[in-house]
């Protein structure tokens, strides 16, 4: 039986899908690590309003980020385990189509609850009223990008045992550009300033980063499968 | 086309018997070129009037700067050589590249904060140049740190190139994004006080230093490949026999 590629990718998405949906621990555990790490923040530097207020954008971004870095090792983990990782990889479909599915799958069950979540922190954080937009729509596009550039990491070290800090170390001098970004625009809102031409780059980065990682993503699984 | 010599280069053997035979003289270029660039910057060069003799740090800073950049792309380069051509010497170079472009990396930002502290009264600033050559550092580190987590050979030298092909893509968006972070959140008024026209007699052994620099890197580098060629073929007979007549 012969599917097309758009068949391919659908089928492709609906098991992802349902799969990420299953294992909880997937998708609940980087939003509980996301609230736990902002609750510590007030602990940590005291619960004064204006500190708070000033900090909250970049360390709601900072926070996404980490919690995004810890969800990648599972990326390709358990299909790599299972062996349906090679039935990707020889099948007759271009595999940078079908990781496009899967990265799209990590993205809306880590980076879309994030991003749904960060008003509510936002608000733990007492973030001025000016910045609760920006923010949701900074970590929209800005975590979509943070799950393809990952991807690359999770699919580099898909064949080590210790994959868990390595993808940490490797990806984040990428994440770089887009926490800038992200960050300044939220931040210069509540500042009162213009901030759209930040979040346009940051749609530029997702064009850049859904043109080019997948074929990435896919080189290093192929790579990963040669051991 | 004839081809024969791009295949000859593929061959560690060859590699390491030619370099043998350039060593000698890279070495006495090196080691002449950078003791008249050094010579003549810190002894002959004009005192800067507004940083006095603080600012000689710059011949040891910028050639160092530029090769902690250029090694990052002299890396990727070979990386991808080798992850086209499957030529193994490549891999060793960029593999060989890796510890060399981090230790440079380090230094530019060693001799930068010292340089700092006499001309701006700290020696750390976030300032755009230094922030993106920290990142830089961790890029370096993190090719390292992947190249090291495979035991197979032929994965690891594909994945890292894989690795720094990305990460040349990113470095413009890198070096950007951070130039523009620092306009954004207007940092303590710091300027870089080295005019950009230079005066010619201070110019000049910088420009020693640099070439000096460049062929430093060749050393080094030719030093590490041949080193880990050595390390690789030690079971094939032409280094054994290497070892034997020694």
């Amino acid at each position: 039986m012969s599917v097309g590629l758009a068949q391919a990718m659908g089928l492709q998405f609906t098991q992802d899908w349902k799969l990420a949906v299953r294992s909880r621990s997937d998708w609940a555990n980087p939003m509980i690590f996301f609230v736990l790490v902002i609750t510590l923040l007030p602990l940590g530097i005291g619960p004064e309003v204006k500190q708070l207020a000033a900090i909250a954008p970049g360390m709601i971004w900072i926070v996404a980020l980490l919690a995004t870095l810890l969800s990648l090792d599972a990326m390709f983990r358990s299909d790599w385990d299972d062996g349906s990782l090679e039935q990707m990889l020889i099948s007759p479909h271009p595999l940078p189509m079908l990781v496009l599915s899967k990265i799209a799958v990590h993205w809306l069950v880590t980076g879309l609850p994030l991003t749904l979540l960060s008003p509510l922190l936002g608000l733990m954080l007492s973030l001025p009223e000016a910045g609760y937009l920006p923010l949701i729509v900074s970590l929209f596009i800005g975590s979509a990008c943070l799950s393809f550039i990952g991807a690359i990491g999770a699919a580099l070290t898909v064949a080590l045992r210790q994959g868990g800090l390595l993808i940490s170390l490797i990806i984040m001098p990428f994440y770089v550009p887009v926490l800038i970004f992200g960050a300044s625009a939220a931040m210069r809102a509540v500042q009162g300033f213009e901030y759209h031409g930040l979040l346009v780059m940051l749609g530029g980065f997702l064009a850049l980063a859904v043109a080019g990682a997948p074929f990435a993503v896919a080189a290093a699984l192929r790579i990963s499968s040669e051991g | 086309m004839n081809w024969q010599w791009f295949h000859r280069l593929g061959s560690p053997r060859w590699f390491y018997e030619k370099t043998g035979r350039w060593l000698p003289w890279l070495a006495t270029l090196t080691a002449v070129l950078m003791s008249v660039g050094l010579i003549w910057g810190l002894a002959f060069a004009p005192v800067d009037f507004k940083q006095g003799n603080s600012f000689r740090i710059i011949y040891i800073h910028v050639p160092v700067s530029f090769l902690a950049l250029a090694g990052y792309y002299i890396m990727a380069i070979s990386g991808a050589v080798g992850y086209i051509w499957k030529m193994k010497l490549a891999d060793m170079v960029m593999k060989s590249a890796a510890p060399i472009g981090a230790a440079l990396t380090f230094l530019a930002l060693v001799s930068g904060a010292i340089w700092g502290k006499p001309t701006w009264g700290t020696y750390w600033v976030w300032d755009a140049r230094i922030t993106s050559m920290l990142v830089l550092f961790f890029l370096y580190l993190g090719i390292m740190a992947l190249q090291v987590s495979f035991t197979n050979q032929q994965q690891a030298a594909s994945a890292s190139t894989i690795l720094a092909l990305v990460g040349c893509a990113n470095i413009p968006i890198i070096y950007k994004s951070v130039d523009i972070w620092n306009t954004l959140h207007q940092p303590a008024t710091i300027k870089f006080t080295s005019a950009p026209s230079m005066h010619p007699d201070m110019f000049y052994p910088l420009l020693v230093m640099i070439v000096a620099m460049y062929c430093f890197y060749a050393l080094v580098l030719i030093l590490f490949t041949r080193a880990e060629i050595v390390n690789r073929e030690r079971q094939t007979r032409w280094v054994q026999a290497l070892n034997e007549g020694q």
